[in-house]
């Protein structure tokens, strides 16, 4: 015999794990745009230039280390010994320049059909070309240029889409299933029966919460490993603060949930309307793409929205390395959209639905 | 001992009496049917009496105590069995009994046995979504009284179900009140509360119209009885002479006469060689419907 809360727990739990549908939108559909941003369209840099040298190229071998450095981000260099041959790869697709020493000339020959990476292979060979001469010159350089990466703050696609997607999964199950379990059980009189069981309303609720923060976690758990597994994330140290705030997130999405349950006539209605409410959201608030290109309207109605407030949250926690100062304010935006969005569905909610 | 007391009981949905003064008593142990049409107030009235709604007027008290606001002293004493299945989703018989049993403090045994008292052991691990429409009446059944309840409620337990499925449910009904569990059962159709009532109330438009045991409500109609025989072998107009026929009539399956003296009407048909395809029918409590509310009875 396990107790009431058990028990309730327990059936929904069942009732959930057994629900293809409900699971499928909850891990599999927000993970395939995880595969899909995260392994698809992942960040690889900028794209080097295949590069091949006909002879020696005395100026490439004499580069300072630092340029050198540069010079091998920029070319994938191979030799070849015939000129001839080496144009006809260019001209093929197979190689996009080759360079060969005339004298004191440095000639290159390239194909113009990329042209991107044309551009780039004059700009750098003139580049080269320039540091070469005036370091033969022996003249000290007037101006230099130092270039230092800011980090965490450019991140790679990875690093931004995880919370992002995280955030949308778990609204999306959280809603839906409040959303779905509301008016499904009022349709069915489930809700009724329960009222006539000798076990606080509370148990049942609690239960319920209870059952969805797991459901969150897990998301969590899954998302965060398939991300670093997989997809080389890279997590900060705080990472583990993204628990609490996922946790009132559920909250506040299940409040969301509740209100379409309350709303709704039927239990297709309700979840309907969760997606009504949760896609658009998940827009608005970053979850897809950045919303710095937004215009400011936009941005302010984001604001609005609980998950725009995870989203951000979790970003500083999960991959900026922020600590608790990031998460107070987020933490009590939702847990007060909680509050609030259930009072009102509790107001709205109706025993009959007919 | 009185398990059950409703006095003059209203429900109002805006213009419309739902409930219009109701009262009755319903003994310890007693089977108590509550009968009517569609929408003649019999939900209202029982979910009024369970507590699940609060009542404009008038009193109830379930074993003594009242039942609005959510009695939690009651609820362990009633079971209940809701007019649509209340299961949680996509679970096996067994887990849904084993839940409900959970909710009242009861042991997985319990469950189980109750689970093979109304036949579904067989079924145990099947979804609630998958079984038949009377295989889920009897989980339904078995769930509101896994906890051995003394005061039971069944709104419509047999409603959409097929003759066959109905019979069956009967005699699993007809069982559960031998051990003194009192029993209240809305149903929709004459021949249930026949069969399983001990006092049967009749409901119409929000209102008790009769409260009787089925055989006593019969018994005070003095209702014709009908006597009809195959076409051919007597004629209507020898027919309506026969001493005691207070009305014939003849149509497609033969002469129909009623009479409140079938003994004689009967001999006299004999003795003219005309009781071929003879078919005798008592009052029921649809000529009780038809005679209180003046209209046919139409579930």
């Amino acid at each position: 015999m396990s107790s009431p809360f058990a028990a309730v727990a327990l059936a929904i739990t069942r009732g959930f794990l057994r629900d293809r549908t409900a699971l499928f939108f909850a891990i599999v559909f927000p993970l395939m745009f995880l595969v899909l941003f995260g392994g698809i369209l992942t960040d690889r840099g900028q794209p080097q230039v295949e590069m091949i040298t006909v002879g020696d190229i005395a100026i490439f071998e004499q580069l300072p280390p630092g340029a050198k450095a540069a010079f091998d981000d920029a070319f994938d260099v191979r030799p070849l010994g015939d000129l001839d041959a080496a144009i006809a790869e260019v001209r093929d697709g197979d190689a996009d320049v080759a360079v060969v020493m005339e004298g004191r000339e440095l000639v290159a020959h390239y194909t113009q059909t990329d042209q991107v990476k044309a551009a780039m292979t004059q700009g750098a060979l003139a580049a080269f070309v320039n540091g070469a001469n005036l370091a033969a010159a022996g003249a000290p350089p007037v101006v230099e240029l130092r270039i230092e990466a800011v980090e965490d703050d450019s991140l790679e696609t990875i690093q931004f889409v995880t919370p992002g997607l995280l955030g949308w999964a778990v609204a999306m199950s959280a809603a839906f299933g409040a959303a779905a379990n509301l008016q499904g059980w009022r349709q069915s009189k489930l809700l009724r029966r329960l009222q006539l069981a000798p076990v606080a309303p509370g148990t049942i609720v609690g239960a319920r919460v209870v059952v969805t923060v797991l459901i969150s976690l897990a998301q969590m758990a899954i998302f965060l490993g398939l991300a670093t597994g997989a997809f080389g994330l890279q997590l900060s140290g705080w990472w583990w603060l993204g628990i609490p705030l996922l946790v009132a997130g559920t909250l506040s999405f299940m409040a969301l949930g509740l209100l379409s349950g309350a709303l709704a006539k039927t239990q297709e209605g309700a979840v309907n309307m969760a997606n009504f409410l949760v896609l658009p959201m998940a827009f608005l608030s970053g979850s897809f793409f950045p919303l710095d290109g937004a215009p400011q309207w936009l941005q302010m109605v984001s604001q609005a929205l609980p998950l725009r407030h995870l989203n951000d949250a979790m970003l500083d926690v999960l991959v900026r390395g922020q600590g608790p100062e990031a998460i107070w304010i987020p933490l009590a935006i939702l847990l007060g959209f909680a509050v609030v969005v259930t009072a009102l569905a509790a107001r709205l909610f109706r025993w009959d639905g007919e | 001992m009185t398990a059950i007391e409703v006095r003059d009981l209203v429900k109002r949905y805006g213009e419309l009496a739902a409930v219009d003064g109701v009262s009755f008593d319903v003994a310890k142990g007693e089977f108590f049917g509550i009968l009517g049409p569609n929408g003649a107030g019999k939900t209202t009235a029982l979910e009024m009496i369970e507590g699940l709604r609060q009542p404009d007027s008038g009193s109830i008290r379930l074993l003594g105590e009242p039942v609005w606001p959510r009695n939690a002293a009651l609820l362990p004493k009633m079971g209940v069995q809701l007019q649509t299945s209340a299961f949680f989703e996509r679970l096996t018989a067994r887990e849904q009994i084993r839940t409900f049993a959970a909710l009242y403090g009861v042991a997985e045994r319990a469950a189980d046995a109750w689970l093979e008292r109304v036949g579904l052991t067989e079924k145990a691990a099947t979804r609630t979504e998958q079984l038949s429409g009377g295989q889920a009446q009897r989980l339904a059944i078995a769930c509101a009284l896994v906890h051995e309840p003394e005061v039971v409620f069944l709104d419509e337990p047999t409603a959409s179900l097929d003759p066959q499925a109905r019979r069956n449910l009967w005699d699993l009904l007809s069982g559960i009140n031998d051990s003194g569990r009192t029993v209240v059962l809305t149903t929709h159709y004459m021949d249930e509360a026949e069969a399983l009532c001990d006092r049967v109330a009749i409901m119409d438009r929000g209102q008790i119209l009769k409260l009787d045991s089925p055989s006593g409500l019969v018994r005070d109609l003095e209702a014709p009885v009908r006597i009809t025989v195959a076409p051919g072998g007597v004629s209507l107009g020898e027919a309506a002479e026969i001493a005691g026929v207070d009305h014939a009539v003849e149509d497609e399956t033969g002469l129909v006469l009623s009479t409140r003296h079938p003994a004689g009407v009967l001999t006299e048909l004999a003795e003219r060689g005309g009781l071929d395809g003879l078919q005798v029918k008592a009052a029921t409590l649809e000529d009780v419907f038809l005679d209180i509310t003046g209209r046919e009875y139409r579930a």
